[in-house]
């Protein structure tokens, strides 16, 4: 993957998107063609397929061994800094016999790769990655009976290095693969039947590579989707409303419509000003007079916990063993805790972009979004086109956090370029950012349990509001334990003042950190080390062997909670990762300041493709949990953000950074697991429960803010 | 009463004049002597991604908070977002497109690369930039002074502790030079 071939878009050539293998042949030119499908859909990709037959059920991705001998993999995943465009080429290349740099990504361009319902979940890896070597040991099949035709040698005899193939027994018998390619135009589906490499013979999976991007985006060269410039293109700055409750009153757009140069446009609840310049744009925008009504509302980021608890629908039992009146019955101590949690901004520096083309009934568009193929339906949609007619072009994206799977700006931009019959951009502001995103939901979660005499835990009683279900099952060893999730039903009225989405490990870090708060509490009124506590609770193998091996790496010896040290511990699992986190902090009793000294993250995640790259996740994971664990909160008023940049939303700085150590525990055989979130979601408890160990203090609400642990020292007494 | 969503440009205007008053400002880029006539009120941030077509530099917060828009001006990092056209006029401006040559990395950027110190990227020139001039002004940096030098530099994919370790290296195999 040469750094010129990365981002080798062509915004000009627009073909008509097809779903048919024999047009995605024509379009991508000639060579040899594998077509794999994912090989289990996460539920919510069956759904969508089942939904709509017009999806190719039968692939969703391919490759092409190119006449040139290079390899394109065309996939709908982007890449937005988790590194796919890496480990998905490391894998294709070991299974194909190939240099990684030969391969040549082609990602999140709706008219050249086969639908793919969009880049979350940590899933890239896990899901695609057996299909995808499948499809490369079916392409390394296909050229060796190629080869065996051309150089007149049994297959048997041949074998693969570096995209030629040779005859075992003389190396001078030899035939490229672009050999091979050369005025083929072969397509083959990915039967699954021919083997997939072992272990012992991976020379790219498993080793670690540097980001395959990361010249463009050193030299300034990666075009994100503001970078993008069309002849004509004009910038938007659109109109936003005070709070997401306000009704306009009045609209004056005189004085705006003075200014040389500046498109007003108002259609419905869009009213934005073009210009060419950006920045012109936005000045004139502030000439727009508008008028609110903003009903008024008690919500903010104090109230909305009991509010969530009053608007709460039915909760929905989500697992359960055994009996709650055993378990209550068994229990020598019963504790029963409330833990709550803010709104969580996703604030990826790259705001939400979108440039597009709307061109009579054709639309094209380079959006910043985890969802290319969602917003093609959404543009559709929204102009009234044919989805065919509209092509999604992926530019790298910068940061998405699960943000950018709401392509709210991709319609703006839309439907602005076609009101205006221009090629238009929309980029929003920080502001707008902070007002337009949707938030990680405020949550509560209750717990009650109950431990013997012998610090086994008996009881289990969990039910959370608002969270997500994700990580709010338990991996410990229960007799009797039920867990209730509280989340609205499709369709049901929101409880939240405005949009809440997917936050990186969505759910996760809330019910993470609820239940490993809980778990210290309960180790601490057993009067047992927390790791001890929670070994002698667990009997998953996996489990265990993550939390040892934390305990190993970061030196824990057994003491009793509080012990003054400001050591803690937290388990998780995420995205099929096994994750224990170790932190050391240090609290200033007098202002209740945190300081993060230390964090160990160590994840069983299967096999690592690219262990470094698993590695800065897992880092990126660990510092971007410091935000939420110390300090991320969203101020607000009713539908009124009050966070609207950096200033008084406060993300991790360098300053924050503790010393970061990360293991990865060797499971090469164990098929990959997810590798973006895992670690993230431990980080709110390992905190917790360091802070507890110092100053013996609880603090049951994130962030862990100076007040909040002032707070609880003070109620410690 | 300014929204605040929307306030990027008021440190360069504080009225809006309703005629664009065009001026032309000379200034070197990248090496190079520019000459921009437009309304010299304007942020450097958009004359360069916009008139001059250098995109490398990035919009973050438009506050000056967040360090994406981060250039040399006079071998000072400064953000391009909070900065008028016509205070570089005459000046030196670098942008992250002026440091390598001939397609070739410079020793920072190199050590970026073989520091991984990077995830989406977008955050990347900016810290480039700024790193540039903390280099030159204190070629032997300890880490409590890299970290204080780049504290107001924001990255949320979380790549701050490669980046000090890229930042370190380059400092000691260039002395910052």
């Amino acid at each position: 993957m040469k750094k010129e071939h990365i981002f080798d878009l062509d915004f000009t050539d627009i073909m008509d998107p097809k779903f048919d293998r024999r047009d995605f042949i024509r379009a991508a030119g000639g060579g040899i063609f594998i077509f794999m499908l994912l090989g289990h859909l996460p539920l919510e990709a069956q759904q969508e397929s089942t939904a709509r037959p017009q999806l190719p059920t039968d692939f969703n991705a391919f490759l092409r061994i190119g006449e040139d001998g290079r390899v394109s993999l065309f996939t709908g995943k982007i890449e937005m800094g988790q590194g796919v465009i890496t480990s998905l080429a490391q894998m294709l290349a070991d299974e194909l016999d190939v240099e990684l740099t030969t391969i040549d990504m082609v990602m999140g361009d709706t008219d050249l790769c086969p639908w793919d319902m969009g880049t979350f979940g940590s899933m890239s890896t896990r899901f695609f990655g057996p299909p995808l070597r499948e499809a490369g040991a079916e392409g390394r099949h296909v050229l060796i009976q190629l080869a065996a035709e051309y150089l007149n040698v049994p297959a048997g005899e041949l074998i693969t290095v570096d995209g030629v193939v040779y005859n075992n027994h003389n190396k001078n018998q030899k035939v490229t693969y672009a050999q091979l390619a050369k005025g083929k135009a072969i397509g083959r589906h990915a039967t699954g039947k021919v083997p997939v490499k072992t272990p012992d013979q991976f020379k790219v999976m498993g080793k670690s590579y540097n980001h395959q991007d990361a010249f463009v985006k050193v030299t300034g060269k990666a075009h994100y989707a503001g970078d993008i410039r069309l002849p004509g293109m004009l910038y938007a700055a659109v109109l936003r409303p005070p709070s997401h409750a306000a009704n306009r009153t009045s609209l004056d757009l005189s004085e705006a419509r003075k200014v040389n140069g500046a498109v007003v446009i108002h259609d419905n609840d869009l009213v934005a000003v073009l210009h060419e310049l950006p920045d012109v744009a936005e000045e004139t925008l502030t000439k727009i007079k508008a008028t609110y009504d903003i009903p008024e509302s008690d919500l903010n980021e104090k109230t909305i916990f009991d509010h969530l608890l009053r608007v709460a629908p039915a909760g929905e039992q989500i697992a359960k063993n055994g009996s709650q009146t055993v378990g209550t019955r068994l229990s020598a101590t019963v504790v029963e805790k409330t833990y709550l949690d803010g709104y969580v901004a996703h604030a990826p520096i790259e705001p939400h972009t979108a440039v597009a083309h709307v061109e009579g009934d054709k639309a094209t568009v380079w959006p910043s979004s985890q969802t290319p193929f969602r917003a093609k339906d959404e543009v559709a949609e929204a102009l009234g086109l044919k989805a065919k007619n509209v092509r999604i072009i992926s530019p790298f994206v910068g940061g998405g956090f699960g943000g950018k799977s709401r392509n709210l700006q991709v319609v703006e931009a839309a439907r602005l370029s076609k009101l205006s019959g221009k090629p238009v951009m929309v980029a929003w502001t920080r502001g707008d950012e902070f007002f337009k995103d949707s938030f990680r939901p405020a949550a509560v979660v209750k717990i009650r349990s109950g431990i013997d005499k012998t610090g086994h835990l008996m009881l289990w009683n969990y039910d959370v509001y608002f969270a997500g279900q994700r990580g709010a099952t338990h991996f410990y060893s229960i007799p009797n334990s039920l867990t209730v999730s509280r989340y609205p039903r499709w369709g049901e009225k929101s409880p939240h003042p405005f949009a809440v989405g997917a936050w990186r490990a969505p759910g996760n870090n809330t019910n993470t950190f609820a239940r490993e708060s809980h778990i210290d509490i309960m180790a601490a009124a057993a009067g047992i080390d927390p790791v001890e506590f929670r070994l002698q609770n667990l009997t998953d193998p996996k489990m265990t062997g993550v939390l040892k091996a934390a305990a190993k790496k970061f030196g824990w010896t057994p003491a009793k909670g509080p012990s003054g040290r400001g050591y803690g511990v937290a388990l998780g699992i995420d995205a099929g990762t096994y994750v224990a986190s170790m932190a050391e902090v240090e609290v200033d009793t007098k202002t209740g300041k945190i300081r993060v000294k230390r964090v160990l993250a160590a994840q069983d995640m299967g096999l690592a493709v690219n262990p470094e790259g698993s590695a800065i996740q897992m880092e990126g994971c660990i510092t971007m949990g410091l935000g939420y664990a110390l300090a991320e909160e969203l101020h607000f008023k009713g539908g009124a953000v009050q966070d609207l940049n950096f200033d008084s939303y406060d993300i991790p700085r360098f300053s924050w950074l503790p010393e970061i150590e990360t293991v990865i525990i060797d499971a090469k055989n164990d098929p990959p697991q997810g590798g973006g979130e895992p670690a993230i979601v431990t980080m709110g408890a390992v905190i917790a429960n360091a802070v507890f160990d110092a100053v013996g203090a609880r603090v049951l609400q994130m962030p862990l803010t100076p007040e909040r642990v002032l707070e609880a020292m003070k109620e410690k007494g | 009463m300014p929204d605040k969503r929307r306030n990027y440009y008021l440190s360069a205007h504080t009225e809006i004049n309703p005629r664009i008053m065009n001026e032309t400002i000379q200034f070197n880029l990248n090496g190079e002597s520019v000459r921009v006539t437009t309304d010299s009120d304007r942020l450097l941030l958009w004359v360069l991604r916009t008139d001059l077509g250098l995109t490398g530099t990035k919009y973050g917060c438009g506050e000056g908070i967040c360090g994406a828009c981060t250039v040399l001006i006079n071998d000072e990092a400064v953000r391009s977002c909070i900065t008028s056209l016509k205070e570089v006029e005459n000046k030196k401006v670098v942008t992250i497109e002026g440091l390598a040559h001939n397609d070739k990395p410079n020793v920072l950027q190199q050590a970026f690369m073989d520091h991984d110190a990077l995830q989406c990227g977008y955050c990347t020139p900016g810290m480039i930039m700024n790193a540039t001039a903390l280099l030159k002004h204190n070629p032997h940096p300890t880490r409590e002074q890299i970290i204080a030098g780049m504290n107001d530099n924001l990255c949320r994919c979380g790549a701050h502790k490669r980046i000090m370790e890229a930042v370190e290296t380059a400092a000691k195999e260039t002395g910052g030079q």
